[in-house]
């Protein structure tokens, strides 16, 4: 009965709870659930200090296309934070939403983190992964997730790739390869913490392609089950965020919007981003992790690649090669 | 004849019947069925709770004092108190339609009922995001006077009626056509109007039908994924059902509340299950 009534008022409190000055919609990619809950409070906070004004963030996470997509659709989002720039492109291209300049309006190309992206293995690996090449060998189970919906599964792919190219040479042999890769896949989630539960949680494959972060979280949440692999050449990955204009005009929080991404940049808030295991910006906080962060092989999207417009429309857009590739199999 | 029977020694006194399977593959039919159901359906149902109690009764409690998870609750019972209400109307309605009356078109509006069984759910929450989303067809025009539909309470809502539309009018229209309408007739040669036929005459008549129509009804609305999914925007404390808050939980690793929640829609399909059956019975009887 007692339970029942602590029910009952937890019910009605949650229903008048609303009572911020502003409200923000953050609407990002599928494994930043813990770094974005932490990073809210931390900037309600500073906020409140700040203005004296108070504001609640609500979050919503899927794969980095879909959720993008969801924005075009009409999800009011105030600001977008998701995979990869590419996606906050397509929101300003389709749906004229976002400025074209807004990778210039904030430091490091409007990454404010950068992570990459590891093999996880199960502890003993029994099937001895340690680089690309023995992703592609028979029997292997590769985990990862949809390229068309997820934007850490296209970070994976373009790692691949950029290993193949390298190795072979031609352009045709890095085809073969990634088509090889993805034989191996047996289940294409739409985002990453799909993924990961797949792999960590229902014990399927023998090896994961993983944000770094990601594969962290794996190691913490079940302890002793897995390990992390790093290959000898992987992708710098730059996940990105924007104020989306056009809803912070109408809603009338462009100002908040513009200060939540600001502090993102922030000592405290790259501490945060530190703790959960993406790779900061700052130099303070780069250091005090530094220990979790590889020095590693990076390739990178603008230099490799000539930046996401082109790497997209080359192999992600319909009929691109993910396509072909997945379509021959 | 008699006498060959007698005389017959294979024959004892419980003749077999010729339709009756052999005692071997009676038995096998049923450990089959029994298995299976055991395998599908009651295993899963024991680890939803024992998951869920895992952490023993102050674990399980724990798992409500979240304001996301009360969120979820409220925001499913809110979508239930609307849907099912609108579907009890739309269902009676149709059914009535279907069995009073004699039209056009009248085979093509009762297969047009069934549609929501056949269409997969994320048709259903697609097809409200092609016409009402913001590159929908009605979207220019509902932005314009600042009406949210898409990833929304109406939204949801709106899909959720599509997927629970059936229930009500499939139970009642061979129902009510089986019943004729001879009684009615004499009600309005007895000089009743329309309102005192429908209340005295026709749901004392259809009434346990009516409930199990609108219990499956709800089961539904308040269980339903897919096409809410599509169209809720994932915003936690705003637009997550119940079933939408409990993949959240089981993603962030949080499995004894995933369970927990889980549960209690385990617990509405068992609390349905019985009505089902009561009503059934009463079905019969009447």
């Amino acid at each position: 009965m007692k339970t029942s009534l602590t029910l009952l008022s937890a019910v009605l409190f949650s229903l008048t709870a609303h009572a911020a000055d502003f409200e923000l919609l953050n609407v990002s990619y599928d494994p930043t659930r813990e770094l974005y809950s932490e990073f809210n409070k931390a900037f309600a906070k500073h906020y409140k200090e700040a203005t004296g004004k108070k504001v609640s963030i609500d979050q919503s996470h899927g794969g980095s296309g879909k959720q993008a997509r969801a924005v075009i659709d009409g999800l009011e989002a105030d600001v977008v934070t998701l995979a990869l720039a590419g996606d906050i492109d397509v929101i300003g291209k389709q749906a004229d939403l976002i400025a074209p300049d807004w990778q210039k309006r904030l430091p490091n190309n409007s990454a404010p983190y950068t992570s990459t992206i590891v093999f996880v293995v199960r502890t003993d690996n029994p099937k001895n992964i340690q680089d690309w090449d023995d992703l592609v060998k028979p029997g292997v189970n590769v985990i990862t997730p949809n390229p068309k919906t997820s934007g850490g599964a296209r970070w994976n792919y373009l790692a691949a790739w950029a290993y193949a190219l390298k190795k072979s040479g031609s352009e045709a042999k890095a085809k073969e390869f990634i088509a090889a890769l993805y034989k191996n896949v047996p289940v294409l989630d739409t985002g990453a913490r799909g993924s990961t539960t797949t792999f960590a949680q229902r014990g399927i494959g023998d090896v994961f392609l993983s944000w770094e972060n990601e594969a962290w979280l794996i190691q913490r949440e079940f302890p002793g089950k897995t390990k992390i692999v790093i290959p000898s050449l992987s992708i710098l990955a730059e996940p990105t965020v924007a104020v989306v204009d056009k809803n912070v005009e109408k809603k009338g929080t462009a100002e908040v919007a513009k200060a939540y991404l600001e502090y993102l940049y922030s000592p405290e808030a790259q501490d945060i981003i530190g703790q959960n295991y993406y790779r900061p910006r700052d130099a303070a906080a780069a250091a005090k992790y530094s220990a979790r962060f590889p020095k590693l092989n990076l390739v990178t999207i603008d230099g490799d690649f000539g930046g996401w417009a082109k790497a997209q429309k080359k192999h992600f857009d319909e009929g691109g090669i993910f396509d072909q590739i997945y379509q021959g199999k | 004849m008699a006498a060959i029977i007698i005389s017959d020694p294979t024959r004892t006194t419980r003749p077999r019947k010729a339709t009756a399977e052999s005692l071997w593959s009676r038995w096998l039919i049923i450990s089959i069925a029994v298995g299976f159901m055991g395998l599908m359906f009651v295993l899963p149902l024991v680890i939803i709770f024992q998951e869920a109690f895992r952490k023993g009764w102050e674990g399980f409690v724990q798992a409500f004092d979240d304001r996301a998870t009360t969120h979820a609750i409220w925001l499913t019972l809110k979508v239930a108190a609307i849907t099912v209400p609108l579907n009890t109307l739309f269902g009676l309605a149709a059914a009535w339609c279907i069995s009073r009356f004699q039209f056009r078109g009248r085979r093509f509006l009762s297969s047009l009922i069934e549609l929501p069984l056949w269409v997969s759910p994320v048709i259903a929450g697609m097809v409200y995001v092609l016409l009402f989303g913001a590159q929908g067809l009605f979207g220019p025009a509902l932005k314009e006077h600042g009406i949210k539909i898409i990833f929304a309470l109406p939204g949801i809502v709106l899909s959720t009626i599509f997927v629970t539309f059936t229930f009500v009018a499939r139970v009642l229209a061979p129902q009510m056509e089986a019943q004729g309408q001879a009684e009615e007739e004499a009600a309005m040669t007895l000089g009743a109007n329309g309102w005192q036929m429908f209340w005295r005459v026709t749901l004392p008549k259809i009434k346990w039908g009516l409930l199990y129509g609108i219990i499956l009804c709800n089961a539904r609305s308040m269980g339903e994924f897919g096409a809410v999914s599509v169209v809720s925007g994932h915003i936690r404390n705003k637009t997550n059902t119940v079933p939408l808050h409990i993949e959240v939980l089981y993603n962030e690793y949080q499995f004894v509340p995933a369970f927990a929640v889980a549960s209690v829609l385990a617990l509405l399909a068992l609390v349905t299950l019985i009505l089902k059956t009561l009503t059934t019975t009463q079905r019969g009887a009447a």
